[in-house]
């Protein structure tokens, strides 16, 4: 049995309780009135730094259009002047939302991957991991928490996070009634979100609450029927998952968004989280094998593990760039907005995490030796998370902040809140079963594995 | 001029061939060569070969690949005549770059992969008409076959051959290659 050492417990306090104080500064800091905004703004303009285009915004309401003696057109100046320091008050209002909801995101989404990978693993009754299967039994406890974390998030954070939600918007007296929104109120309306998101994480729970209970249960059973039910329920849920994933990732990200569609974002969602799931598994199960905890893990199975993460980046980059490819291409600007925002304003993450997520991990994991030094494969597994935060951060805050983006101390707190969540309930969740399972029947072949 | 006489001792199963190997080697004599009708998992090991490097000139290759893919679509598309076709900006290769990744991407394969196999045939020495090499045909059904070079030590090597589970051992003229 692993027993949950206290100075790990402390250090997971210690990041709940720092990312705690650094998201509340995130949320009081971000309450900045119409007048500061137009402060902060006009400051900008005086400096002239990255944001030439507000200054140009901004400056005209002043002072050039005094000549004009048009009052109507002043008039529209000032009104513009009005809109946009509101737009820049809303962004700076939406950044706090969206660090939490980032970092919320992309720990239930390492939690998510993992539940998939274990259904893979037992659905193809393979031979090489079950000694794996408790530490992934153990990640995916995060998932309930983690899921209603950001289904919770997402509700109380509304028009913060998802303009549609914004009941103006669908209201054909408002003035910012959007007629494109309104026609996708049959699907983008915040009762059917929250029953749709209730449904998938009821799912994921469910298969998780029960493959757990199976597994436990043939530790001591005298046949295999919990293994043959662990089956089944494994092969019907990979079917359930490929159907409420992508319904999830058209719900959770891309209605951030909700003028822009792209019919291959559930999968391109489940490449980033199948591979920041399996990389988690490779840095835990190196952490409890350096711990002396898993003596049966051999570097044959670091070395698969490896390769998973190393198939599955270049997986993840294949759907990236496809999704890219065939909108740049076509260049049809209902689409291509998407990614000209994030060409214009987010140029350095953007294309920072294909190096991180592409070109890092294809240079670190090829070579076959490499892939079975632990050192080597935590280095990749790291700038492989970070690369994937990154691609979680790139699909929320174009849209909800803008170009008011930075990774600074909201976005930061949001990781270390939920990293210090994810260990705690990781690590407590590793305490309650061996690390070992024992009457699974490819578990002898398991611990001879070599490779 | 090597041993003109060699040993051949004949197995019937890998696993009595593979222990053998390793008896073989225990007693530093040195096996020539091995045939098999299918690959034996571990022989190599066994026998203390060499890993091969095959990979490694896989990697170089698609390099060269992805090279030329890089060389051939910067000078057509924007050095030599760089048209505007369906407004796609042939300014500077970068900013025209992601037409060009499928062309990279398949000649990084192409090359990796053919000239790779070609490395394979030439270092193994195998082509189109070449002469069999086998000194026993029953080495590509279902029997195994250690070669031993023989320095005088004939009857020595005979009696730890049979030791080691070989259903025959002979003693042949090599023939020169």
């Amino acid at each position: 049995m692993y027993t949950f050492s206290n100075k790990l417990k402390t250090f997971s306090f210690i990041l709940m309780i720092l990312g705690a104080l650094g998201v509340g500064y995130g949320f009081i800091t971000s309450h900045k009135s119409f007048e500061e905004v137009e402060h902060l703004l006009a400051e900008e303009a005086h400096h002239g730094g990255g944001h030439g285009e507000e200054a140009a915004h901004a400056a005209p309401a002043h002072d050039t259009h005094v000549a004009d003696s048009h009052g109507n057109n002043d008039h529209a100046e000032v009104d513009g002047h009005k809109k946009h320091v509101e737009h820049v008050q809303h962004q700076i209002h939406n950044r706090p939302w969206s660090a939490l909801y980032v970092a919320a995101f992309f720990f239930m989404m390492i939690a998510l991957g993992i539940l998939a990978f274990y259904a893979i693993q037992i659905a193809s009754q393979a031979g090489w991991s079950p000694v794996l299967f408790r530490v992934m039994e153990g990640m995916t406890a995060y998932l309930l928490p983690g899921a209603l974390i950001v289904l919770a998030i997402a509700v109380f954070a509304g028009d913060h996070l998802f303009v549609w939600m914004n009941p103006d918007m669908v209201n054909p007296e408002s003035e910012h009634f959007d007629k494109l929104v309104a026609g996708k109120s049959g699907w983008l309306n915040k009762t059917g979100f929250i029953i749709r998101g209730l449904i998938f994480i009821a799912g994921w729970s469910l298969y998780r609450h029960f493959s757990r209970k199976f597994s436990i249960a043939q530790d001591t059973a005298e046949d295999k029927s919990n293994f043959k039910k662990s089956f089944r329920i494994a092969a019907g849920f990979l079917v359930f998952f490929i159907y409420t994933e992508s319904m999830m990732s058209w719900d959770w990200i891309m209605s951030v968004d909700p003028h822009w569609f792209s019919t291959l974002f559930g999968w391109y969602v489940f490449a980033s989280m199948f591979v920041s799931g399996i990389t988690v598994l490779a840095l835990i199960t190196l952490y409890l094998k350096s711990k002396g905890q898993l003596e049966f893990v051999n570097e044959n199975h670091l070395h698969d593990v490896a390769k998973f993460m190393f198939a599955f980046s270049i997986f993840w980059t294949y759907l990236w760039f496809s999704q890219f490819m065939l909108i740049w291409y076509s260049n049809i600007p209902e689409e291509v907005t998407y990614f000209v925002t994030r060409f214009q304003d987010y140029k350095l993450p953007f294309l920072g995490m294909v190096v991180m997520n592409f070109v890092f991990p294809i240079l670190m994991l090829m070579n076959a030796d490499y892939k079975r030094i632990p050192w080597f494969v935590v280095m990749a597994g790291l700038v492989i998370l970070a690369g994937h935060y990154i691609d979680i951060f790139n699909m929320i805050m174009p849209a909800t902040v803008g170009d008011r983006w930075f990774i600074g101390i909201p976005e930061i707190s949001s990781v270390l809140l939920f990293a210090g969540l994810f260990i705690f309930i990781v690590f407590t969740a590793l305490t309650k079963a061996p690390l070992l399972v024992k009457g699974y029947p490819f578990r002898k072949e398991s611990e001879d594995f070599h490779y | 001029m090597e041993a003109s006489k060699v040993i051949h001792a004949i197995y019937t199963d890998d696993d009595v061939l593979m222990s053998a190997v390793k008896k073989v080697k225990s007693e530093k004599h040195h096996i020539e060569e091995i045939y098999t009708p299918f690959p034996v998992h571990g022989l190599d090991k066994a026998m203390g070969l060499a890993p091969t490097r095959i990979a490694i000139t896989a990697f170089m290759y698609g390099l060269v690949g992805l090279t030329v893919a890089i060389t051939m679509m910067n000078f057509i598309m924007i050095e030599d005549w760089p048209q505007n076709i369906g407004g796609k900006p042939s300014f500077s290769y970068l900013e025209n770059m992601p037409a060009f990744v499928p062309i990279m991407f398949e000649l990084t394969v192409f090359f990796a992969a053919h000239l790779m196999v070609i490395t394979f045939y030439l270092r193994s020495r195998m082509w189109p008409f070449k002469k069999a090499e086998n000194p026993d045909p029953r080495t590509t059904d279902d029997h195994f076959l250690m070669e031993i070079a023989v320095h005088g030590n004939e009857n020595e090597l005979e009696d730890l051959l049979k030791e080691t589970g070989a259903v025959e051992v002979n003693l042949v003229d090599k023939e020169a290659h």
